[in-house]
């Protein structure tokens, strides 16, 4: 059994299609799977703040029978007393069967990793990987678009996306042409260029959607960060180029999907949410099976073995 | 092998006319590239101020290199995780331990699949900069090196990112 996912490196196709397979089946009957975690407890240890990532596995763990135990929020823990990240995870370790964890440094899963027994899901560590949302990603673009012979834009702020650089990996073990639009400044970091050169992906980048945006069956967009820039007025002007709305999209071939992540603040104008392009809700209720999903694969006891 | 002086055994590049002092116990870093020396001492945690007996030959005449750097250090050998980094920025070093005066051990540097504990991420954020009871360790790629915990990828002088 599989004990950690820590980045989309981490999971082949087999497992991705195995973790996909398993959430249709959860979501077409989710009344079949509401005891495949009784008795058993998953800690979520959220050191940053976190709404949907958070919500979801608890009521996926919930859904599955199980309960949670919650660290809180970082200022009401030991955390607030200076207790290394390392110390946590190891008591933590002693009281649940599997830990959820979320933390604001690059790399924190990773380190995490090394002081615990228990199955460990990197939920998002600073702007590194992320690697359930991606599932979670795959897992709508499967059931959108597909996974193969199909033309993906990722666009915003790809150099600290953790989203973005645990779906540009996990991609390259699918049939996928990418595409990278954003500021030069926020353009893909190293380590995540040598992954998907080392899968034998071409990065394809653009400044400018337009060069694009008529090829793609999905357009995967991300929020560019005002704290990226050293003022308002560099961000303002940047942020401006890489906002969507209904008008952009009459471009774009009818089928094309609009993905987004979540929270949206204005880089994709309301006007979208009625156009059929939108699954970006749809996408993020799509959270719940997905984590149920990957739960049930590494903590039931009937898995065992079979996730690999 | 003998017991020979240290330094260039075997070649004609020896620091004839003694340009390097020669010591009696600890390690000669040779063939080191030259402009190099200053930054081994570095790796190795050498400022001065710790009182070590350090000899510095810079820009010595070489058969191989042309010029080289050499450094010798009394009563201090070197961990494999010193000599892994000095491998990364003096390809050609060769490391020799030096007991009463002679050459007891010569190895060859060579360059390894990873290094830790000798060189910090130069990422604020990634969790080997806070404090955790973890060493930062590095993948060695073909041009730099790549964090292990938050991939970060270090080019060019990685002398800058000692850990201290």
């Amino acid at each position: 059994m599989r004990q950690q996912v820590i980045t989309a490196a981490d999971l082949s196709r087999a497992d991705v299609n195995r973790v996909l397979d398993r959430a249709a089946e959860i979501a077409d009957d989710p009344g079949a799977v509401d005891d495949r975690l009784a008795g058993e407890v998953v800690a979520l240890c959220f050191f940053e703040p976190s709404t949907r990532t958070r919500m979801s596995f608890e009521t996926a763990t919930h859904r599955l029978g199980g309960d949670v135990v919650d660290m809180g929020t970082p200022e009401e823990s030991s955390v607030a007393k200076g207790e290394s990240l390392a110390d946590t995870v190891r008591v933590v370790d002693g009281y649940a069967d599997a830990i959820v964890l979320r933390h604001p440094r690059e790399g924190a899963a990773t380190l995490a990793a090394e002081f615990v027994d228990a199955p460990l899901v990197n939920a998002g560590d600073g702007a590194g990987h992320h690697p359930t949302q991606t599932l979670l990603d795959l897992y709508t673009m499967r059931s959108t678009v597909g996974l193969d012979g199909v033309t993906v834009g990722v666009m915003g702020d790809l150099k600290y996306g953790r989203t973005v650089h645990s779906l540009a990996t996990a991609l390259t073990a699918f049939d996928v042409d990418q595409h990278f639009v954003s500021p030069e400044s926020l353009q893909l970091p190293p380590g995540v260029r040598l992954d998907l050169h080392d899968a034998g992906a071409t990065v394809r980048e653009h400044t400018d959607l337009e060069a694009v945006l008529s090829e793609l069956d999905a357009l995967y967009v991300t929020r560019i960060q005002r704290e990226r820039f050293p003022d308002e007025s560099a961000y303002r002007e940047v942020a401006g180029q890489y906002r969507i709305d209904a008008a952009t999209l009459e471009a774009a071939r009818d089928d094309m999907v609009v993905m987004h992540p979540l929270p949206r603040i204005d880089e994709i104008a309301p006007d979208v949410d009625d156009t059929d392009h939108a699954v970006y809700f749809r996408q993020a209720h799509n959270g719940v099976p997905v984590r149920m999903a990957l739960l049930d694969l590494m903590l039931a006891d009937d898995q065992g073995g079979e996730w690999e | 092998m003998g017991v020979s002086p240290n330094g260039d055994e075997g070649e004609n590049d020896v620091d004839e006319g003694m340009r390097v002092a020669r010591i009696r116990d600890g390690t000669v870093i040779d063939h080191v590239r030259a402009g190099q020396a200053l930054n081994v001492l570095r790796v190795l945690g050498i400022d001065g101020g710790g009182g070590d007996t350090v000899s510095v030959g810079m820009n010595v005449p070489s058969d191989r290199l042309g010029e080289k750097d050499v450094v010798k250090v009394e009563g201090r050998e070197l961990s494999q995780a010193e000599v892994d980094v000095i491998s990364l920025i003096a390809p050609d070093a060769t490391v020799n331990l030096i007991r009463d005066y002679g050459v007891v051990e010569k190895r060859r540097v060579s360059r390894p699949d990873r290094v830790a504990g000798v060189v910090s991420c130069p990422n604020p954020r990634c969790i080997t900069t806070a404090n955790e009871p973890v060493d930062a360790a590095f993948e060695v790629l073909a041009d730099g090196l790549r964090c292990e915990y938050c991939d970060t990828v270090v080019r060019g002088e990685i002398t800058d990112h000692l850990a201290e």
